[in-house]
C-alpha cells in the first residue's frame, strides 16, 4: 500500500511476509512505524475531541461512556452529540486526504488538488445560494451544495471534453476558470447578504462541524465504505502510472481507464466530504505531502495520507473549539493554520538540509 | 512469416488526424534481433508504439502470437511484451532497486506483492545491467547513462519473451552504447526476441539479425542486414551518399558516409589505400 | 512524433512565430490599445448617470464646474485611470509569475501576495486603524510585501535556491496559514466580517485619486523592473542551465522578478482588493496571440489586463443599476467564457 524510500545512509530493509506460494506481502518499516504512530495519535485525538466542549469530560469518562457505562447524561452527550461530530471529522480527514493523494500522484504535481474539478467551488455557490437567497438552513444547505457541486463538476468536464477525450491540461485550465467564476459568485453573494446570513455563510464556506449529527455522518460513511475496498487496487495502479504513461502502459495498465477511475474516485470522495461539512480547506493539499515525508515515500502513500488527514482535521476541530473561549471557529480555519504551518516548517527544514 | 510472434498487417497509423504511416506490413521474426531504422520522423517510433498496443491503428491489425492484440487482456500482453520507452518519469526520491522492482507489476497481484520469482528477476536484471552496486541510491542522483541502464533493468525485470526498445542508446557514451547493445545481443542469444528502434545505422547492421528500413511512413526494405544494406538503400532511405564496406571487426555491413564535395573539409585518414580513397571522394 | 500525452504537466510548446510575426504582434497590440481607449471612454461615459460622450470630451478638455464635468473629472477619470493601472499591473504580474515559475498555471497570488494583503487589512480593520477602502492601502501593501518576503525566504533556503516548485509550495503553505489568521480574527465580530467581506471582493467602487496617487510610484517601479527583466526571462524559459549558458543571471532574475511581482500585485491588491483570475488568464491570451517572447507578452498582458479591468468595471456599473456589481466579480464572469473558448480552440501554449 505504501512504498518506502531507503535513507541515503542506511538502507531500510523491507520485511517480506509469505504464506505459501500465493500470498506474499512486502512491508517496509518506515511507513508502518509512521502509520502506527498516526493511529495512536488519531485515537488520542478522538478521545480528546469527544471530551471537549461546554461540558468537559476526561478521557476515562469518555471511554466509559463510549461503551455505555457511566451516567445517562454523559453517555448521551458523548454518543449523540460529540461522537458524530468526531466521527465526521475523522471521515472527512480520510476522504479529503486520499482524494488529494490520488490527485497529486496522478498529476505528478505536489500542488495537484481535487479543487481542479470545481466541485467544491460549485458546492459553495449552491450552499450560499440556499443560505443567502433562499434564507434556508439545515439539510437544504447540504442539498444545495450537492446540486451546485454536481452541476459545476459536470460543466467543467463537459467544457473540457472535445472529440478525442479530455486532455489533462485542458481540464485543469477549464477547472481553474470555472473555479474563479464560482469564487466571484460566492464573493458577490456574500457581499450582498444580510449580516446574520453572511456569518452563517462564511462559516459554511470554511467548513464547519458544528451541529453535525449522525444524519450527516451516515451518507459520508456509506460512500467511504463503498470506495475503500478499491483503494489497494488504486494504489497499485498509481504506482505504475507515476512512471509515465508509456511505462505504465508497458507494465500492463490500461492508462486511460485507470486514470478515469482514479479521478472518479477522488471526485466522489471530495463530493461526499463537501456535502457533509462544507469545503474544508488545505487538507487535501497538505496531508499527502506531510504523509509522504513522514513515510519517506516517493509519492503520497494512501494509507498514511488518510491517517494524517484525520489527525489534522481532528486536531483542528479541537483547537477550533478551544482556541477562542466562547466561540467555535470553523474547522477549516484551523486546518489551514495547522496544515500550512507544519508544511512550511517541513519544507524549510528539509530544504536547509538539502533534500528536495 | 505467419508464425512471427509479432506482426503488423496493413496498418495505417495516425495521430490526431494526421496520417503518419499507411498500410505497413511488418513481421518480427521469432528469436531474432530486429532493428527499425530510418531518418527522423519516418514513423519508426510510431510503428513501435503500434506494435506494443500503445497506439490503436486506424486500419489494419497488429497480431501477437496470431491473435489480434487489442483483443487480448492488457496484463497478458504485458507478460509477453516488455517496452523500454524513449522517455520515462522517475518519481522523486525513488531508489534504483525500487524502480527496477516496479517492472514486476504485470506478474504481481494484490496479495502477491513480492514472490521469490520477483526477487530473482529483479536481482538478475540489476546484475545484467550492472546497476546492482547502485541499488540503494536515488535515481535522481544518477548520471544520464546510469539512469538509462536502470530503466533497462526495469524492462528486463518484466521478464518477457519479447522486448521492444525505443532508442535505448540515448545519452550513453560510446562505451556504454556498446555495452547496452552487447547486453541486448546476449539476451538475444539466450532466446529473447528483441525489437529496437536504433538511430545509428552501423549499430543496427552490427547487432541486428533483421532490419526494417523506413522512410516517410513506409517500409522501404526488410531483411537481414547483409542482404539489404547497400549504398542505394542508404541513399534512398537517408538521402546520404555513402560506401558500404564490411566491418573489420564483425563482418557486418558498415556504412561510411561519402566525403563532401572536392575541396570540402574532412581530413583524409592516414594510410588509406589510394583506391579506396578515390572511391570515397567520388 | 509522440502521441499527445494526457498528462497534466506537459503542454505543447508554441510554434515559433515566423517572419510576419513581428508585424502581426505589433498590429495586435495596436488593436489592443485601441480597444483600451474605447473602454476608457466608455468608463468615463457610463455609470449610474449616463453622460453622453460629447459632453465627456468637453469636460475633459475644458473642465468647468457643471455637475457632469465634476463627475467626469473628479470621479470617473481617477477611477478609470486607477482601473487601467490596476489591470495592467495585475496582468504584468501574472505574466511575470508564469515566466518565473515556468508554470502556466501560476497566478500572482501564488507568492502569498493576496493573503498577506488581506491579513494586514483585517488586522487594521480590527484595530480600527482604517476604513475598508481608504487608509487600508498602506497596511495592505506592507502585508503583501511581507508575505512575499516570507514565501521567498521559506522557498529559497537550501541547496539550489528557489525552484518553481518550492516557491509554489511555500506560497500555498503561507496562504493556508494566513487565511486561518484572517478568518480567526474576522469571525470574532459580525460587523468586522462584513467589512472584510466587502474589501475582499476586488472593486474599483469608491476608489479614485487617493489610491491612484498612493500606488502609482510602486506600479511604475515594478513595470520598469519588469521591462528590464524581459530579456533574461526569455532566457529563463529555456531552463536554468540554458539560461546560464546564455549569460542570464538566474538568481538575480528570480529575485528581481519576485520583487516586481510584489510591487505590482501588492500595489494593485492594496488599491482595489484581491482580484482573482485576471493575473492567471490574461498572459495566456497574450501568449496565444503573440507567442512566447516575454517582451511582447508583458506588453500584451498590460494592455489586455487594463482593458479587461475597465470593461468589467463598466459592465458592473450598468448591470444592476443603480447599484454596482464589483469589478472583481465581473472579471471572472466575462473572462471565464472567453478563456474557456480559447482553451477549447487552441492548444494553450506553454512558456
Amino acid at each position: 500500500m505504501s512504498s518506502a524510500l531507503a535513507s541515503a545512509r542506511r538502507p531500510a530493509r523491507a520485511h517480506v511476509v509469505r504464506v505459501g506460494e500465493t500470498v506474499s506481502l512486502r512491508l517496509r518499516r518506515r511507513p508502518l512505524v509512521a502509520g502506527a504512530a498516526l493511529v495512536a495519535l488519531v485515537l488520542a485525538l478522538l478521545v480528546v475531541s469527544v471530551g471537549t466542549g461546554d461540558f468537559p469530560i476526561g478521557p476515562a469518562g469518555v471511554v466509559k461512556a463510549l461503551v455505555g457505562q457511566g451516567d445517562a447524561g454523559t453517555v448521551f452527550v458523548v454518543r449523540d452529540l460529540r461522537l458524530p461530530r468526531a466521527v465526521c471529522a475523522l471521515l472527512i480527514g480520510v476522504a479529503l486526504a486520499i482524494s488529494g493523494a490520488v490527485f497529486q500522484a496522478l498529476t505528478r504535481n505536489p500542488l495537484g488538488s481535487p479543487d481542479i474539478i470545481g466541485f467544491q467551488q460549485g458546492a459553495s455557490v449552491g450552499a450560499l445560494f440556499v443560505i443567502t437567497v433562499l434564507g434556508a438552513s439545515g439539510v437544504a444547505v447540504n442539498g444545495g451544495a450537492l446540486a451546485g457541486g454536481a452541476v459545476c463538476a459536470l460543466a467543467v468536464y463537459g467544457l473540457a471534453f472535445k472529440r478525442g477525450g479530455t486532455s489533462g491540461y485542458r481540464l485543469i485550465l477549464v477547472g481553474i476558470a470555472i473555479g474563479f467564476l464560482m469564487l466571484s459568485l460566492v464573493n458577490y453573494l456574500l457581499a450582498r447578504a444580510r449580516v446574520e446570513q453572511a456569518e452563517e455563510a462564511t462559516r459554511w464556506l470554511l467548513g464547519s462541524l458544528n451541529g453535525r449529527g449522525w444524519s450527516d455522518v451516515v451518507p459520508l460513511a456509506v460512500v467511504l465504505a463503498a470506495l475503500l475496498p478499491a483503494l489497494p487496487a488504486a494504489a497499485r495502479a498509481l504506482r505504475a502510472l507515476e512512471l509515465g504513461d508509456d511505462s505504465a502502459h508497458a507494465l500492463g495498465v490500461r492508462v486511460e481507464r485507470a486514470r478515469l477511475a482514479l479521478v472518479a474516485l477522488a471526485v466522489a470522495l471530495v463530493a461526499a466530504s463537501t456535502v457533509a461539512a462544507g469545503p474544508v480547506a488545505f487538507v487535501a493539499l497538505t496531508a499527502p505531502q506531510i504523509a509522504r515525508r513522514l513515510a519517506r515515500a516517493p509519492s503520497p502513500p494512501l494509507l498514511c495520507s488518510a491517517l494524517t488527514g484525520t489527525a489534522i482535521v481532528l486536531a483542528a476541530d479541537v483547537a477550533a473549539q478551544r482556541l477562542v473561549p466562547g466561540t467555535t471557529l470553523p474547522v477549516g480555519v484551523m486546518t489551514g493554520a495547522f496544515g500550512g504551518l507544519y508544511l512550511a516548517w517541513l519544507l524549510s527544514t528539509e530544504w536547509r538540509r538539502g533534500r528536495a | 512469416m505467419s508464425d512471427a510472434p509479432l506482426q503488423a498487417r496493413e496498418v495505417t497509423l495516425a495521430y490526431d488526424g494526421t496520417v503518419v504511416a499507411r498500410e505497413l506490413t511488418v513481421a518480427i521474426p521469432a528469436h531474432g534481433f530486429t532493428a527499425i531504422v530510418g531518418p527522423n520522423a519516418c514513423g519508426k517510433s510510431t510503428l513501435l508504439r503500434a506494435l506494443v498496443r500503445m497506439l490503436k491503428p486506424r486500419a489494419g491489425s497488429v497480431l501477437l502470437d496470431g491473435a489480434e492484440i487489442t483483443s487480448l487482456p492488457t496484463k497478458q500482453v504485458a507478460r509477453r511484451i516488455g517496452l523500454l520507452p524513449q522517455s520515462s518519469v522517475a518519481p522523486d526520491g525513488i531508489t534504483v532497486e525500487e524502480l527496477v522492482a516496479r517492472g514486476r507489476h504485470p506478474h504481481q497481484r494484490l496479495l502477491r506483492q513480492w514472490s521469490r520469482e520477483d526477487e530473482r528477476a529483479v536481482r538478475e536484471a540489476m546484475e545484467q545491467t550492472a546497476v546492482d552496486q547502485l541499488a540503494d541510491q536515488l535515481v535522481d542522483e544518477l548520471s544520464g547513462g546510469q539512469r538509462q541502464r536502470v530503466w533497462l533493468a526495469m524492462a528486463l525485470a518484466q521478464a518477457t519473451p519479447l522486448l521492444l526498445l525505443d532508442e535505448p542508446t540515448t545519452f550513453l557514451d560510446i562505451a556504454h552504447q556498446m555495452e547496452v547493445l552487447d547486453l541486448c545481443a546476449e539476451l538475444h542469444g539466450r532466446g529473447r526476441t528483441l525489437v529496437a528502434v536504433l538511430h545509428d545505422l552501423n549499430h543496427a547492421c552490427r547487432y541486428a539479425t533483421h532490419l526494417i528500413a523506413m522512410r516517410d511512413g513506409a517500409v522501404v526494405a526488410q531483411g537481414p542486414p547483409s542482404e539489404i544494406v547497400t549504398a542505394e538503400l542508404v541513399e534512398r532511405v537517408f538521402g546520404l551518399r555513402c560506401l558500404v564496406v564490411p566491418c573489420p571487426a564483425s563482418g557486418a555491413p558498415m556504412v561510411v558516409p561519402a566525403a563532401r564535395a572536392p575541396g570540402g573539409g574532412g581530413a583524409r585518414p592516414a594510410g588509406q589505400p589510394a583506391a579506396l580513397a578515390s572511391q570515397l571522394s567520388a | 512524433m509522440p502521441a499527445a500525452p494526457v498528462s497534466a504537466t506537459a503542454a505543447a510548446p508554441a510554434r515559433p512565430r515566423a517572419g510576419r510575426g513581428r508585424l502581426a504582434a505589433g498590429g495586435g497590440l495596436a488593436l489592443g490599445l485601441f480597444a483600451l481607449l474605447l473602454a476608457a471612454l466608455l468608463s468615463l461615459a457610463v455609470g449610474a448617470r449616463a453622460i453622453p460622450l460629447h459632453d465627456v470630451i468637453d469636460a475633459l478638455l475644458h473642465g468647468g464646474g457643471s455637475e457632469q464635468a465634476t463627475i467626469v473629472n473628479s470621479v470617473r477619470v481617477p477611477r478609470t485611470l486607477l482601473g487601467i493601472v490596476v489591470g495592467a499591473a495585475i496582468g504584468v504580474a501574472g505574466a511575470l509569475m508564469q515566466a518565473l515559475t515556468r508554470n502556466p498555471l501560476a497566478d500572482p497570488g501564488l507568492l502569498g501576495v493576496n493573503a498577506g494583503a488581506s491579513a494586514a487589512v483585517v488586522i487594521a480593520l480590527a484595530a480600527g486603524a482604517a476604513g475598508a477602502t481608504s487608509g487600508s492601502i498602506w497596511f495592505a501593501f506592507v502585508g503583501a510585501a511581507a508575505a512575499s518576503v516570507a514565501v521567498y525566504a521559506i522557498g529559497g533556503s537550501g541547496r539550489g535556491g528557489s525552484t518553481p516548485v518550492r516557491l509554489a509550495l511555500a506560497g500555498t503553505a503561507l496562504t493556508a496559514a494566513l487565511t486561518a489568521v484572517i478568518y480567526g480574527i474576522a469571525l470574532s465580530d459580525p460587523r468586522l466580517l462584513q467589512q472584510y467581506n466587502l474589501w475582499s471582493v476586488g472593486s474599483l467602487g469608491n476608489r479614485g485619486r487617493e489610491q491612484l496617487d498612493a500606488i502609482l510610484p510602486f506600479v511604475l517601479a515594478g513595470a520598469l523592473l519588469a521591462l528590464l527583466l524581459s530579456r533574461p526571462l526569455n532566457a529563463l524559459a529555456l531552463g536554468d542551465d540554458s539560461a546560464r549558458a546564455l549569460g542570464a543571471r538566474v538568481r538575480w532574475t528570480r529575485i528581481g522578478g519576485a520583487l516586481a511581482i510584489t510591487l505590482l500585485c501588492g500595489a494593485a491588491t492594496a488599491a482595489a482588493g484581491p482580484m482573482y483570475f485576471l493575473g492567471l488568464t490574461v498572459p495566456h491570451v497574450g501568449r496565444a496571440v503573440c507567442g512566447p517572447d516575454q517582451r511582447w507578452v508583458l506588453a500584451y498582458s498590460a494592455v489586455l489586463g487594463a482593458a479587461l479591468m475597465l470593461v468589467a468595471d463598466v459592465i458592473g456599473r450598468v448591470v444592476v443599476r443603480p447599484g454596482e456589481l464589483q469589478a472583481g466579480v465581473m472579471v471572472a464572469i466575462i473572462g471565464a467564457p472567453v478563456f474557456i473558448a480559447l482553451v477549447r480552440r487552441k492548444r494553450i501554449a506553454a512558456l
